[in-house]
This record gives structure tokens, sequence and C-alpha cells, in this order.
């Protein structure tokens, strides 16, 4: 059942259609108007279930006038704006026949699909975890279900009211559960992936963690140095708030304290509120076993007795390695003499005039990390997640002397899938930047294992080609110095991501600090060589 | 110990998953021989709020 009406207006004609009660998820729904987007003849497309909010930003982008549309939450909207009829007529006709795709693989793979909890523990008694990744607003609905069925439980979900989190994550320890999330994006259970994760080693460092892309560049670090991860706990971003408490940190750590798997337990967190800090490294002290922390953006501490403070993702990873193994962790100057060549041998060719540093990051706390470096050096970045408010891109879609932005966030992802999913966002961004004659550097993270696009270096190597010819054609040349989070075990492998980034001439580095470390020397030199 | 019995006895075990949103989380770990069930999971009760927290008020 479907309603529709067209508009034309300086040659722009218009569909909406509503399918009654044909439920799509969000990451399906979104690489179908994607797809649909790219058509001859399209000039945007949008299909979405029909939630208010939803509706809302159709509205607001003009896919949707303001006419009074019979849809509920359970009925989908394809939403076309169009040169022709003839375009909507085959855009509509491809959308409909990807929906048909899906919808006929689910029923070829004959998999009973139960449409309750109930249903599903029925059909699998022995379940022992849920992961949840419905929308936010129907997620703690879901997890509180879950929670009282006896299962652990992972939100990926986010847009979960904060009220509902705490509410959860109290039930969970009257339960004694474990309840991971909301906006939990990974965790490593018994060896296993959850959500986005990567594959590396099992061993006897235990890890609780309040940050997504921080957790996958530290368990990958930790793998590339020789160790490995008994068990990989997700907390969601919020769960250290005062507001929160560190309900999910605290039972981590307790159940971390008790599991002959772990030696070694890292915590990794923005920094807390101060009456959280003291709780969890009150709870760290108790549980016997050498510890590391990393609080993100402040320095490293010098150890004392079991207690360990890393100043990074990758001397945390170093310190709970060597500690894994029953040595000390000695630390290290860092930057090593062959940087000064690839420092001279990038910035020899620049010109005049380009002197600043555009970071377009895909996680949130490797972005985080980079403007750490920067500004403990004194630079001033300007960024979406800025740590100082005065420094907040006014426009996030454009960058200002010194930029460092989290492509992930909120306000580039509406309606799209996340830039570790679809690189599109930052090939965008990039086409944006190699305009800009003062951009002196491009610092980028990739982050590869489960979940994320199938070839993320690959898919952006002609944007980074136009780049560089659109520099040197100026007379100057674009360093683009980059990171990436993943192992060999990962399906897109670390290694050939690596030989692709270095055809196209980018600098890859083993870890995001050391990306950008590297990347503020070549600012630095191209500042003072170039002015 | 007590309290976090459960989390523990957790990590002794086999995984079994009950994926209530994304197919591609189920479709990772059943490439890692993990036990899935897969959910058709719809909004509850058309997605009309009021109705769900008639739903919720029956259901406690």
């Amino acid at each position: 059942m479907y309603s529709a009406c067209a508009d034309s207006r300086l040659n722009v004609m218009k569909k909406v259609l509503v399918l009654k009660n044909a439920y799509f998820d969000s990451a399906f729904l979104m690489l179908v108007s994607k797809s649909v987007k790219q058509m001859a003849g399209i000039l945007d497309a949008a299909l979405v279930m029909a939630t208010e909010v939803n509706l809302g930003i159709l509205r607001e982008i003009g896919l949707l006038e303001d006419q009074e549309l019979s849809a509920s939450p359970n009925d989908l909207i394809i939403a076309l704006q169009g040169k022709s009829e003839k375009a909507l007529e085959q855009a509509l006709r491809s959308a409909g026949d990807l929906l048909h795709k899906r919808k006929t693989r689910i029923e070829e793979k004959e998999e009973y699909r139960p449409v309750s909890l109930e249903g599903a523990i029925k059909m699998m008694p022995d379940a022992n975890l849920a992961i949840i990744s419905v929308p936010g607003i129907y997620a703690a609905r879901e997890a509180r279900k879950a929670l009282h069925a006896g299962l652990h439980v992972m939100v990926f979900s986010d847009h979960v009211a904060l009220e509902d989190e705490i509410e959860l994550k109290k039930l969970a320890a009257r339960k004694g559960l474990l309840m991971m999330g909301p906006d939990c994006g990974t965790a490593l259970i018994n060896g296993k992936p959850l959500c986005f994760a990567n594959a590396v080693r099992r061993g006897n460092i235990g890890v609780v963690a309040a940050s997504g892309s921080g957790l996958q560049e530290l368990t990958c670090l930790i793998h590339h140095f020789g160790a490995g991860i008994s068990q990989a706990i997700g907390t969601g971003g919020r769960d250290l708030r005062k507001e929160v408490g560190g309900l999910t940190m605290l039972t981590g750590i307790e159940a971390l304290k008790s599991d002959s798997s772990t030696d070694v337990i890292v915590v990794l967190s923005k920094p807390p509120a101060g009456q959280v800090a003291s709780k969890v490294l009150a709870r760290l002290r108790q549980t016997g076993k050498p510890f590391v922390v990393h609080f993100v953006g402040l320095k490293s501490l010098p150890a004392s007795g079991r207690s360990h403070f890393a100043g990074d993702l990758e001397e945390t990873a170093a310190m709970a390695a060597a500690l894994s193994k029953g040595r000390n962790y000695r630390r290290r100057a860092s930057g090593s003499p062959g940087w000064d060549r690839i420092v001279r041998q990038e910035t020899r060719s620049m010109a005049p005039g380009q002197k600043y540093l555009r970071g377009l990051y895909t996680g949130g706390t490797l972005a985080d990390e980079a403007m750490m470096v920067f500004e403990r050096q004194g630079f001033h970045i300007h960024s979406n997640i800025p740590s100082d408010p005065a420094r907040v891109l006014r426009d996030p879609h454009l960058s200002v002397r010194h930029t460092i932005v989290d492509l992930g966030d909120d306000r580039f992802t509406v309606g799209r899938p996340h830039p570790m999913i679809d690189p599109s966002i930052r090939a965008e961004r990039i086409a944006k930047e190699m305009e800009d004659p003062e951009v002196a550097c491009l610092l980028l993270d990739f982050v590869l294992g489960y979940g994320a696009h199938e070839d993320p270096c690959g898919s952006i190597l002609k944007t980074l080609k136009q780049a560089k010819n659109k520099a040197m054609k100026r007379g100057g040349y674009l360093p683009v110095v980059t990171s990436i989070t993943g192992t060999e075990g990962d399906a897109q492998n670390r290694e050939k991501q690596r030989k692709k980034l270095e055809s196209m001439g980018c600098v890859v580095m083993p870890s995001n600090v050391q990306a950008a470390r590297l990347a503020l020397q070549i600012i630095r030199k191209a500042r003072h060589d170039k002015g | 110990m007590t309290k976090v019995k459960k989390i523990l006895k957790l990590f002794r075990e086999d995984l079994v998953v009950v994926n209530m949103g994304l197919d591609t989380f189920a479709d990772t770990l059943r490439k890692e021989q993990v036990k899935v069930v897969q959910m058709n999971w719809r909004p509850p009760a058309g997605g009309n709020p009021s109705l769900i927290a008639l739903l919720d008020k029956l259901e406690k």
C-alpha cells in the first residue's frame, strides 16, 4: 500500500512514497539511499522509517514538503528528488529491487526469525548475551527486557536517554549481569568480536574501556607487541560521568579481578569526573593485579607499585604488554632518527604558504589523541570536538587554520553510515581540503576489522591522488600521514592496506600517536622553512 | 566475587547470542562459530509512543 505525490518547480521533481508495514534497519536503508542517490538524474534520495525524527530531517533537507503524511514508525518512506519523471521512476524501480533482494535473501536463508525476545530464548534456551542495535528510542526497553530475562547485554544503539542508562546499569548490577553500552561499539568477550572489533590474539590482558576506537587501537597495538587479550569490555562513552558513576567500569574491574585468565588490567577512558576517577583507582588497587590506566588527554605519571599511568594509547599497550610478560616497561623517547629524513623528504617540495594541519578522523578517541599531541606543543586546534570550547568549529564542514575533525560525529552522520563503514564522507571532505593552498599536511586514521568497510585505504586512493596532483599543480606538495588500526588477521589485512597507502606516497606510521607526532614535525618544519 | 559470579560464568561459557537489530553483527559472530539467533525486530505497538507506554505498564 502506498500514497504518492509529485511536485515540479524549476525542473526539480519530487516523489514521496509510503510503504506500509515494511520495516528495514537503518544501516541497510542508508546503503540503498546511497546507491539510489548515485543514479543518473537523481539529485537527492532518502529511504527511512517514518519516525518523527526522520520525518523532521526529511522536511529540513527539503525532501518532504509540509503536507500531512499518514505514516507510522513501522512504515518505510522513499523520498526522491530528481531532474525528470523518468529518472524518478528508474530510481524507484532500483530501490524496489534492492528492498526485494534483501527480503528474498532473508527468506532464502530459511532461517526462522523470532519476533519477540521470549521467542528467541525459546529457540536458544542457553542464550547468555543480547546484542541490541535497534533505534535508540526503543533500545532501553529491549535492554530492560533482556536483563529481566537474565541475559548479559551489549547496547550498540546511541541516543538512549541518560536516565535510562543509569536505570539499566543499576538493574544489571542488582542482577549481577554485564551491561555494556549504550553507545558501545566494540568488545571482545571470550575472544569473540562483538560489533566493531579486530582479530587480535587471546592472552592475559583484560581491558575495560569507555571508548570504541580507543579500545580497537589499544587491542591491536597489544597484539602487535606480541601480547593478547583475555576480555575487552566496552562501557559506553558516558559511563564515567558523575551521573552514571562508572557502574559498568567498576563491575568490569571486579570481574577481571576474579578472572583467572587475566593477569594485567587496563582501563581506558576520557578524563572522568574527579570522584568517579577516585572510585575507579581504588577498585583497581583492590584487585591486587598490576594495572595500567590511560585517561585520554592526561599526561603519563610515574609508576607506583602495581599502578601504571600511560600518556597515550601506544604507551598503554606497551606497558600492558610488558607487564603481561612479567617485565617492567621502560619509557622510550618519542621519534626516531629515521623521522628527520621523512620530514625533510615530505617538506622539501612544499610551496610557501602551506602551513596548516587537517586531521580528518573516523575514530573519535583517535581524533582526541591527535589533538592532544598538538596542543601539548602549544598548537591551537579547531575541531567539532575541541578540548577547549572556544575553538569549536562554527561550521564543522569547514576547516579553520589547524583543524582536526571527528567525521563519525552525529553532525556528519545524520542519514548516512558512519565513515568507518562508508568512506565517502571523508573523500568528500578531502575534496574540499584539496582546494585550500594553505594545507600543509593531511592526517588520517584507518580502522579495519569486523563491521568496517571492506577496503578503507583502497577506496580513498583516487581522492588522495587528486589531492596530491592539485598541490603539485600549484607548485607545492601535499604530505599525507596515516595510521592503520587493525591486524594481519582482519579481513581487510593491515599489510595489504598499508601497501595501498604507500603506493600513493602516503606515510604509514605504526600507531595513531606516532602519526600525529610526525605530522606535528612536518607542520613545524614547513612553518620554519616556508614561513 | 559473588557480585560478579554470573559474569565469570559467561567468561567460561561459549557465547550464545540473541541479536536484535543489525544483521551484520550476527553474520560476524556466525563466521566465528558463535551460536546466534537473529530476531525479526519491529518497533513495538507500531511505534506508537502512548501504546508503548501502556504496554510497559501492563508488562510491569
